[in-house]
């Protein structure tokens, strides 16, 4: 059993779910109630990562993050080392990857508040950024919960990208898909069985808190 | 009597809204023009203006009376038009103006309600003012809680509050706003007649003291006798009557034979006098008999004609007590007659009268002529056509 890699993973899963908390919710708001008539487009490109594979998606972050693209040589001029093959890359390779777990549950979500109450909110007065937070956020609690242990579990469980972005280093970007990885090419099936173990039940249990939790808000009638 | 032309209740109201709180906005009417076409060819067409008081907007189904209270509250914008009360312009198409809904204060009861679910009833109606200081905003919920009698649910959930107490609620929760206008949806169509009038009484005590316009839709005829003192019919569209809720009711109808083939009673009745506030009217048929019938678009001393079925008349051989039925007449029985499976019973109430009757029903009663007997008739079997 790696436990560095199992805490290694934890850490960029909890740090992605955040980050999607913060740009997912705007995002999804966009998509929820925008009229513009390209908005598929942006529905389109939110929705890429799910049908990708993860090594196309992987590779373009590395182009783009590498020490070539503007965005790596800014990063490089900031911070004296480079974004490819380290946490930070990792974490922004896995925020991409798993976008649209986040982003289509909230949006979801927002979608199906009762348009009347936005309505009624408009008509007292309420702006839209306190109609956000005080009516359509509230009332999509479970959708939002849903987004952000969804975008959680998806990293978890990433591969691919990992690969592509951040290499096989330990304490940095070796993460528990990729300790399994390691371990059954070293024919060592008894740690790659413990390790694939706790990611499995681990998984198993964040989905089943979410479609517990959905499932008693539910019954209360939203 | 235009819309317009309609002075404030009562001397006693003009003191009220003098007393009130200097927040109040002096009596200003809501003008309103409004053109807006949809595809499938149906398009609102209105220009009306509406002064402070109670203004029925009544009409049918798919007339376009949610559409025209949208419009006003800016939550959807006309193609053409006008639309401000007293100088505040919420929109005008020739000077590109266009206020959000949150810029107009318009308080809007939606036939939904449109509650928070997640609120209780006292932050609900917080809501539209959590600008205002805590101690105001605190003592305004608490007075708009007294008037609208929802003190004691202050702190229940939509979901736990009968219907007529979540109509309280939004009604509330719009009125605490201060809004320029109040614009009602049908909100009171579900509840029984009791608790309408009771919460139409609040609405009106609240009205005397701040005088706004209020737009309240309807599509039912008898909420227009009980509330309005204008009603403005809105059909397909466009505005085809304006008046008091007598004014712009149906004419009766055109007597012509088909009708009256149907009808074995066509009475005269003379119209005596007009119960606008209940809808009806009472008419004077022969030389004593007094019936209450729906009231139409008549003048008093005017001559209708009444059509009654014979079968919608109940005969009675004792003085009936504790009926919904506003007409029972005494009479004698003139003749019985078998006619199939049904028996006509002629009976003198001053008028000759035909009431139908089943075989066995004759027999229990043991109809003859020259009995005594009370018809019973219902305000709605009298039908009123014109002479």
């Amino acid at each position: 059993m790696n436990w560095q890699a199992l805490w290694l993973t934890f850490q960029l899963a909890a740090l992605v779910a955040g980050i999607l908390l913060v740009i997912g919710l705007p995002i999804a708001h966009w998509i929820a109630f925008s009229r513009w008539r390209g908005k598929f487009l942006i529905e389109a490109l939110v929705a890429l990562p799910i049908v990708l594979p993860p090594t196309v998606l992987g590779f373009y972050v590395l182009i783009a993050l590498g020490s070539r693209s503007p965005i790596g040589r800014a990063w490089i001029h900031l911070t004296g080392h480079p974004l490819a093959f380290t946490f930070q890359g990792l974490v922004i390779g896995s925020v991409l990857y798993s976008l649209p777990f986040a982003v289509q549950p909230f949006a979801s979500g927002f979608a199906g508040v009762n348009p009347r109450l936005l309505a009624a909110s408009a008509t007292l007065g309420a702006s839209k950024t306190k109609t956000f937070w005080r009516v359509i956020l509230p009332l999509s609690i479970p959708s939002v919960i849903t987004g952000a242990v969804l975008s959680f579990a998806h990293t978890l469980g990433e591969f691919g990208v990992v690969l592509m972005v951040g290499g096989d280093i330990p304490g940095a970007t070796r993460t528990v898909s990729i300790d399994i990885y390691d371990k059954v090419q070293a024919l060592d099936y008894a740690s790659a069985n413990a390790t694939a173990l706790v990611l499995l039940l681990l998984s198993f249990v964040m989905l089943a808190v979410v479609y517990g939790l959905n499932r008693r808000v539910g019954m209360v009638g939203r | 009597m235009s819309a317009s032309e309609l002075p404030v209740r009562s001397p006693e109201v003009k003191s009220q809204a003098a007393k009130s709180d200097a927040q109040t906005l002096p009596a200003q009417p809501l003008n309103l023009n409004v053109r807006k076409a949809f595809a499938g060819g149906f398009a609102l067409d209105v220009n009306v203006s509406i002064a402070p008081g109670i203004t029925i907007l009544f009409g049918p189904s798919g007339a376009g009376k949610t559409t025209l209270l949208d419009c006003i509250a800016g939550l959807t914008t006309p193609d053409a038009g006008r639309i401000a009360v007293g100088e505040k312009i919420f929109f005008d198409q020739a000077h590109a103006i266009n206020l959000s809904p949150q810029k107009r204060n318009t308080g809007y009861v939606f036939q939904d309600l449109a509650l928070f679910p997640h609120f209780s009833a006292e932050q609900n109606i917080e809501f539209g003012i959590s600008q205002l200081p805590a101690d105001e905003r605190r003592e305004k919920v608490r007075a708009i809680l007294e008037s609208f009698r929802i003190g004691p649910l202050s702190s229940r959930k939509p979901q736990e509050l009968s219907g007529g107490e979540k109509q309280r609620v939004a009604v509330a929760r719009a009125l605490v706003t201060n809004p320029r206008v109040l614009l009602l949806d049908e909100p009171l169509a579900a509840l029984d007649a009791a608790t309408k009038s009771k919460i139409i009484e609040d609405l009106r005590e609240w009205n005397n003291a701040h005088q706004i316009p209020i737009v309240y839709v309807t599509h039912s005829r008898e909420e227009v006798f009980a509330l309005g003192e204008r009603a403005l019919i809105l059909e397909n569209g466009k505005i085809t009557a304006q008046g008091t809720p007598h004014e712009v009711l149906s004419a009766p109808r055109r007597e012509t034979v088909a009708q009256l083939a149907g009808f074995e009673n066509i009475l005269d009745a003379t119209v005596l006098t007009l119960n606008e506030d209940r809808g009806t009217m009472t008419c004077q048929i022969g030389a004593s008999i007094l019936l209450e019938t729906p009231l139409v678009r008549a003048a008093i001393g005017e001559t209708l004609r009444v059509g009654i079925r014979a079968g919608d008349i109940l005969i009675s051989t004792i003085l009936p007590m504790g009926l919904s039925a506003r007409n029972i007449l005494p009479g004698d029985v003139v003749s019985v007659e078998r006619r199939d499976m049904i028996v006509a019973a002629k009976v003198n109430c001053g008028v000759e009268m035909e009431a139908h009757l089943t075989l066995a029903a004759r027999d229990s009663l043991a109809l003859e002529p020259g009995r005594e007997v009370w018809l019973v008739v219902k305000t709605h079997s009298c039908h009123l056509m014109q002479g």
